[in-house]
């Protein structure tokens, strides 16, 4: 399991104005495994999600990518590496159908015309090899689908395009209990086949279930990235909501200067 | 692949066309054709010989043509989410611009490259305006209703400095040859470059990927920026398509009339805003077609020239149309609470 890291970010700083939202975040992602990001509200995980997915620009920090150095300045450059991201907001197009809103912005081309049963066959197998029963047509319009089979269909327009980092902010904020098995069975498919993965979550247990190592930020501040089995759901608490836990986290001395500066 | 689930999707082919069929049902578009039928029934079974004869559906089609084309770029824009009140000024400012090249080199008798000249730098005129209303719009993050009320006044006003009040007209081989010239003594020139400018546009939306972008921008614009289409370049594209258009209505329009005045033009945004309403189009972005818009456009065309055979007053058409506009777009938000409840 001491694999190297498939994406690492390294001494990530990012300010919002005179906000400084991520100070000094190492991060890393491995290939094969779930990577749960956990913190409080606010504490800046959607910002080093969007950092590394090239939404926001990083003021400063390296972003490695299979171990060389790369810059990412815009969506399609991350998309480019095959890091793809399933934002908290889902930001899928309701008056669109499913495999509309699966290809969008890659849409598959005869000449001008758009291929659109090339496309309904590739979204058609994509959610099939994800093993999602619930969708009954690729044609339907997504203003029609539940907040499940919304969530199912902006991780199939994921991993249409063989990415191997897939990040999930809050799949499951606002599901109920058979959606969030399913989309949490499916993020942990995404992992066996695999894909890196990053999920982000408020629910200790839903972390538990499906991570292999669990990352915390704490006031923007990385507190720790350890193994989810060397740790206690008690430790990863106090982690979120104090920055350390016995000698796991953030010394002592950094944690008041993080408090500090909130304050 | 092997999953048991696999069977659970609908399967590409025959049961994609029909989903193809189920979306067609579920467009407007259906169900609007068949008021312009029941209509145009109504006022054929009432006045058999004057309505329902060459003469009359000719007519119908010559009206319609120019509003066609306003509508096709305005189905463009209220997709996006956003509207054009500019696009009569600017026709009425590119045909100036046209007429203007037309007069300088010949007028009246103006050779055909002379007039290609003068359409072009109408059309490219109108595009001008488009693409003013697009940089207003994205960059001067000024709202669409604003803008292009803006530029409506400013389109016209310069139209009129131009012409110092004054009508100019248009090179007689335009008149004959555009704008009043049938095919085979049938078919009118007007309408069928109407009909080619829907049919072209019509592919475009539907068909490309500039299209599907047109309705991603109008959908969710967040949703657009994050698959890295370029919202705010998409929209100046679009606002310059309903500028071209309104150049090339500037064109007909002094082929049909051989004028430049305003009268007649100050309700054409109406009438194209109306014509994609109650084609299908919503005003909240989105959604709508081409075919749509054409049939949209064609009902109150077809009312008019109803009521004109009937001896109507014509000025109820212009509140019926306000009526009904307002009921389509009552309508269509009603849907979209329905749907956004469940
Ligand atoms: N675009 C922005 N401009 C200014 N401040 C921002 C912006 N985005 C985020 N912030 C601020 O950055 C901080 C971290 O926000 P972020 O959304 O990353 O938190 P989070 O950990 O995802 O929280 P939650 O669990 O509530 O989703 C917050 O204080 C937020 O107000
Ligand atoms: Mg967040």
């Amino acid at each position: 399991m001491t694999a190297t890291p498939l994406l690492e970010v390294r001494g990530i700083n990012k300010s919002f104005g005179p906000v400084q939202v991520l100070r000094d975040v190492d991060f890393a992602i491995y290939p094969g495994e779930v990577t749960a990001l956990v913190g409080d509200n606010g504490a800046g995980k959607s910002t080093l999600v969007k950092c590394i997915g090239g939404i926001h620009p990083i003021d400063s920090g390296e972003y490695h990518f299979e171990g060389t150095p790369v810059s990412v300045h815009s969506p399609r450059d991350a998309s480019g590496l095959g890091v793809e991201i399933v934002y908290q907001d889902l930001a899928l197009c309701d008056n669109l159908d499913i495999v509309q809103n699966m290809f969008l912005g890659r849409e598959r081309r005869n000449g001008l015309v758009l291929d659109e049963v090339t496309m309904e066959q590739l979204a058609t197998e994509t959610l099939a090899g994800l093993s999602v029963r619930t969708v009954k047509s690729v044609r339907q319009l997504v203003a029609s689908l539940s907040g499940g089979q919304r969530q199912t269909v902006a991780i199939a327009k994921a991993v249409l395009w063989n990415s191997k980092v897939v990040i999930l902010d809050e799949p499951t904020a606002a599901l109920g209990v058979a959606q969030t098995a399913q989309v949490l069975e499916l993020v942990r498919r995404l992992a066996d086949t695999g894909h890196a993965v990053v999920l982000i979550s408020h629910n200790m247990n839903d972390v538990f279930a499906v991570s292999d190592r669990i990352a915390a930020l704490y006031l923007g501040r990385m507190a720790a990235q350890v193994k989810a089995s060397d740790v206690t759901y008690a430790q990863i608490v106090e982690l979120i909501t104090a920055g350390r836990s016995g000698d796991l986290g953030l010394t002592p001395a950094v944690a008041d200067i993080t408090n500090g500066a909130q304050s | 692949m092997t999953r048991p689930s696999v069977a659970d999707i609908e399967p590409v082919g025959p049961a994609g066309q029909r989903g193809r069929l189920a979306r067609l049902a579920r467009t407007n578009v259906v169900w609007t054709l068949g008021v312009l039928v029941g209509l145009a029934a109504v006022f054929a079974a009432l006045r058999p010989e004057a309505f329902a004869g060459p003469f009359n559906i000719r007519t119908i089609f010559i009206n319609a043509a120019i509003p066609v084309v306003l509508a096709v770029g305005m189905t463009f824009v209220i997709i996006t989410g956003g509207i054009d009140l500019s696009v009569g000024s600017v026709l009425v400012f590119s045909g100036v611009v046209a007429a203007k090249v037309m007069a300088a080199n010949g007028a009246a008798d103006a050779d055909w490259t002379v007039i290609a000249l003068g359409s072009v730098a109408g059309v490219a005129a109108g595009t001008g305006w488009g693409l003013v209303n697009g940089l207003l719009v994205t960059k001067g993050r000024i709202p669409p209703l604003i803008a292009t009320l803006g530029t409506l006044g400013m389109a016209l006003g310069l139209a009129q400095v131009a012409t110092d009040g004054s009508d100019l007209g248009a090179p007689r081989r335009l008149t004959d040859v555009v704008g009043n010239h049938l095919i085979a003594r049938q078919l009118p020139v007007l309408a069928l470059v109407a009909a080619a400018v829907a049919v072209v546009f019509g592919w475009l939306l539907a068909a490309t990927r500039f299209g599907r972008h047109t309705y991603a921008v109008g959908s969710n614009p967040e949703a657009a920026r994050r698959v890295g289409i370029r919202v705010d370049r998409h929209l100046i594209r679009v606002y310059a398509l309903s500028g071209l258009l309104a150049g090339v209505a500037g064109v007909l329009n002094l082929a049909k009339f051989s004028s430049t005045t305003i009268a007649s033009h100050t309700e054409d945004n109406l009438s194209a805003i109306a014509g994609a309403v109650l084609g299908g189009t919503s005003l909240f972005g989105g959604s709508g077609t081409i075919a749509g818009t054409v049939v949209g456009v064609l009902i109150p065309v077809v009312v008019n020239d109803g009521l004109i055979i009937l001896g109507v007053q014509q000025f109820w058409l212009f509140v019926a149309v306000g009526a009904v506009l307002v009921v389509a777009v009552f309508f269509d938000q009603l849907r979209r609470r329905l749907r956004d409840r469940d």
